[in-house]
């Protein structure tokens, strides 16, 4: 069986607690992941500004090679993994085994991480909005218009508290070491495959490996990461995000309440966007904090809820090897059932009614004996009150309100990703005033279709570096 | 020597259940709650085994008073302490103590070396006091061995309180303000040698130490007595390799207010730092039981839960499901009776418990 250390600024350290990571399906122990402790991520966390200081000793041009490199060794290498090795095809197949996403939507993950890789240089031209990226390394540079810039790292490492379930967010920490930032990892504890898999890329491809550490381990480990490190990424619940939002240090990334708005001006065509919302819905086994969990429109509303649900309502589990296999697994016991409850709670309220039950056969929660499932759900809200007409869980499942376009913007609450499609100028400008959405699209676009070049989720470059005033001349009197 | 200790446990079952369910010298408690049994203490327990005859005891019972009722009548008009366990919130549960805790401390002693905690030496606690008993009892072990000791107060309950609010700043910070008068106390030539306290704060105490230049074994101190809060396997190796070095003794405990204190099988290269704690038998035992039936003990290296035993001149505790779990040790040269070795928190309520606050 596969055995997996720590990883402690690149030395394996072999730990006595361990723990197994199983296939969902049927038990079998798939590896033996070594446990921090978090005296360990302590006593290594003193050692951090190593990290920095080694990355810096490479160019920023060069750190870009090297991601390119290292797509190429995670999407095709067999590459080390503990006491053994991995092919590409292995990852996804434990991947799968461990998370409960087929294995399709594993190895479309690692194109999408693999993309990202490649295109490190655009994304950071574009991230740091054209910065001449040794400004960075040395701290301070003039721009080509002579403008002279300074940017300060808040922290040497980045920590990152990771998801189990996901393997997706993996994309959003591939920008931390071209930017010269160290990395501490703390997987979580079904996949641990892809921060180990890619740290073996960017170690090969030329990364020092003091420069990152991996620290499986239980949840005082994750709490010392988010505790010692200045800057944290850290994925989890609406409880976790409530936690560290007053927290300048910790970017918590959780449910999106991501949504698709119709405007009055084009509402009436409905049908065009039927395809962009099913699969803003659906795609990634809805899953993702930016598949949408909301469609708002001002009228066909109960036409519209019946036309997704008709689309995705009759779809079930299949095989992790089907290469269409359409939802993921979940994995943790209970999950889906307490999922389920809510759910059936939530339709008890006035004006709730859901849409799919009528296109499948059979229960929304299928209860197997190591896992479970929970079919695509969509539910009617006749207006914006009941607590299903902004909720969201892990798996294809979206509420249709019922929703005057003008009430729309005060009632949509916290939103990563809106869709709105309208060419209304006026509403369109009140949209892009809207502080409670984070990436907005105005048109037919899906709100799970990523544009690299644009921040993500708050921009990491703002996140790890501080723009400050710095002169190492007199100013020009004025 | 296991059998002489048994027979030995076994008198000492029968010496305690006469005391305790005398008339003349039992607790209001037990007098009374033996109404309700379907035996007679005083003449069907005979041996250690028979107390599987008690129900479990239910340490809810110790919250709230009169806490005279617990006093054996034996021992009524003696000064008396009470100390409350844990760190948790509400109407805490509560211990009436007399001599116990430094017989209890005094034993523990006699288990420490005295190259590593030298005679007349002296202390620092730090850790919980307030009305925790390890202020007290640690105070009273240095006296007992000739040294004087120094005190660095925590209230966990006010830690549990800001974690559950997710106040971790200020978490942090009292948590310096603690490390902050260790760091003075040290500082201000008291000739200290030996030490109590918590991993978490071991760990913050050498951290501060390793950042000024300095560490554990250059503050002076060469034993530690380290406990209250979950001790592994992983960090007493952490802590011997990499927080303390190879000069530094350190002895992992197990124990609680009810118990007094299980001693930890001398550090043994062989096992990898496998920690085996041992009750201070006969005074008190533990048992590792059946999940499913109490009564059951389980066979040798097998996993159960931790069931507590005491039986002193002040307690009598005939069977308590701890909040931990464990695996079932063979009897060691040095404590002839059964031990328990990976305590960790019982799986089925660990998820919803704070531990490890301070």
């Amino acid at each position: 069986m596969l055995e997996i250390p720590v990883i402690r600024w690149g030395k394996p350290y072999e730990s006595f607690d361990q723990q197994e990571v199983v296939h969902f399906e049927t038990g079998e122990p798939l590896a033996k992941v070594h446990q921090a402790n978090a005296g360990l991520v302590k006593m290594d966390m003193r050692k951090a500004q190593r990290a920095r200081d080694l990355l810096r000793e490479i160019p920023i041009s060069k750190l870009l090679e090297i991601c390119k490199k290292a797509a190429d060794l995670y999407m095709t290498a067999e590459l080390p993994l503990g006491n053994g090795t991995q092919t590409p095809k292995e990852f996804c197949r434990i991947q799968s085994a461990s998370t409960g996403m087929p294995e399709w939507m594993c190895a479309g993950n690692m194109k999408k991480v693999a993309f990202v890789l490649e295109h490190m240089d655009e994304i950071l031209d574009s991230l740091t909005r054209g910065l001449p990226l040794d400004i960075l390394t040395r701290g301070y540079g003039k721009e080509e218009r002579g403008v002279m810039m300074s940017y300060q790292a808040n922290s040497p490492v980045l920590g990152l508290v990771l998801p189990s379930n996901s393997p997706g967010v993996h994309t959003l920490w591939m920008p931390i070491l071209p930017m010269q930032i160290g990395l501490v990892l703390k997987p979580g504890s079904s996949e641990p495959w892809t921060p180990y898999r890619m740290t073996e890329a960017f170690c090969q491809a030329g990364i020092p490996r003091e420069c990152i550490s991996v620290y499986p381990g239980p949840h005082d480990v994750g709490s010392t990461v988010t505790e010692l490190c200045q800057r944290v990424m850290l994925f989890g619940g609406q409880q976790t995000i409530d936690k560290y939002k007053a927290n300048p240090n910790v970017q918590a990334h959780g449910p999106g309440f991501s949504k698709i708005l119709l405007g009055d001006d084009v509402v009436d065509r409905w049908e065009d966007y039927l395809d962009l919302m099913v699969d803003s819905i659906y795609q990634n086994g809805g899953r993702s904090c930016i598949n949408a969990s909301g469609v708002w429109a001002s009228r066909h509303t109960e036409a519209i809820a019946d036309a997704i649900a008709k689309r995705i309502g009759p779809v079930g589990p299949t095989s992790m090897t089907d290469p269409e296999a359409p939802l993921a697994a979940f994995t943790m016991t209970g999950a889906a059932k307490a999922m389920h409850t809510q759910i059936e709670e939530g339709l008890k309220e006035p004006g709730v009614t859901e849409v799919t039950a009528k296109y499948r056969d059979g229960e929304r929660l299928i209860e197997m004996e190591r896992c479970d499932y929970l079919r695509p759900t969509i539910v009617h809200c006749a207006s914006t009150d009941p607590a299903l007409a902004n909720t969201e869980y892990m798996f294809p499942m979206a509420s249709v309100v019922q929703c005057e376009q003008k009430d729309m913007l005060k009632k949509i609450g916290p939103t990563l990703v809106c869709t709105a499609i309208t060419e209304d100028q006026q509403w369109s400008q009140q949209l892009l005033d809207a502080t409670n959405i984070d990436r907005l699209n105005i048109g037919a676009v899906k709100t799970n279709a990523l544009n690299w070049l644009q921040p993500h989720e708050g921009n990491i470059v703002e996140f790890l570096y501080r723009a400050r005033a710095f002169q190492n001349e007199t100013p020009a009197a004025h | 020597m296991v059998k002489q200790n048994q027979e030995a446990l076994d008198a000492h079952t029968r010496e305690s259940v006469q005391w305790h369910f005398n008339p003349e010298t039992g607790s209001p408690y037990w007098l009374e709650k033996a109404k309700s049994f379907d035996f007679d203490p005083l003449t069907d327990v005979s041996c250690f085994e028979d107390l599987n005859k008690f129900p479990l005891f239910e340490d809810d019972e110790l919250r709230g008073g009169p806490l005279d009722r617990w006093i054996p009548k034996a021992l009524l008009g003696k000064p008396t302490y009470v100390f409350e366990t844990g760190g948790t919130t509400g109407i805490p549960k509560s211990r009436v103590v007399i001599d116990d805790f430094r017989i209890d401390y005094e034993n523990f002693s006699d288990t420490l070396p005295d190259e590593s905690f030298p005679k007349g030496s002296n202390w620092l606690m730090l850790g919980p006091s307030g009305p925790r008993r390890l202020r007290l009892a640690v105070e009273h072990m240095a006296q007992y061995r000739g040294g004087i000791s120094f005190c660095v107060d925590l209230d966990p309950r006010w830690v549990v309180k800001l974690i559950k609010k997710g106040k971790i700043d200020e978490v942090k910070e009292y948590s310096a303000h603690v490390i902050d008068q260790a760091m003075a106390i040290l500082g201000a030539g008291h000739k200290i040698k030996c030490m109590f306290t918590t991993p978490k704060l071991l760990e913050a105490l050498a951290m501060r130490l390793m950042d000024e230049g300095s560490s554990i074994e250059e503050a002076g101190i060469t034993g530690i007595f380290c406990g209250g809060t979950e001790f592994t396997q992983q960090w007493y190796r952490f802590a011997r390799e990499e927080l303390l070095g190879e000069n530094v003794y350190i002895t992992p405990t197990y124990g609680n207010t009810l118990m007094g204190l299980a001693c930890g099988k001398p550090f043994d290269p062989a096992d990898d730092y496998k920690i085996t704690y041992y009750a201070p038998q006969p005074r008190a035992a533990i048992r590792v039981v059946d999940f499913d039936d109490h009564t059951k003990v389980v066979p040798y290296g097998e996993t159960g839960r931790v069931k507590l035993f005491t039986m002193t001149k002040e307690l009598f505790i005939p069977g308590f499901l701890e909040r931990d779990e464990g695996e079932r040790e063979k009897p060691h040269p040095k404590y002839p009776w059964d031990g328990v070795s990976g305590v960790r928190p019982f799986h089925k309520i660990a998820s919803s418990t704070t531990v490890g606050v301070y």
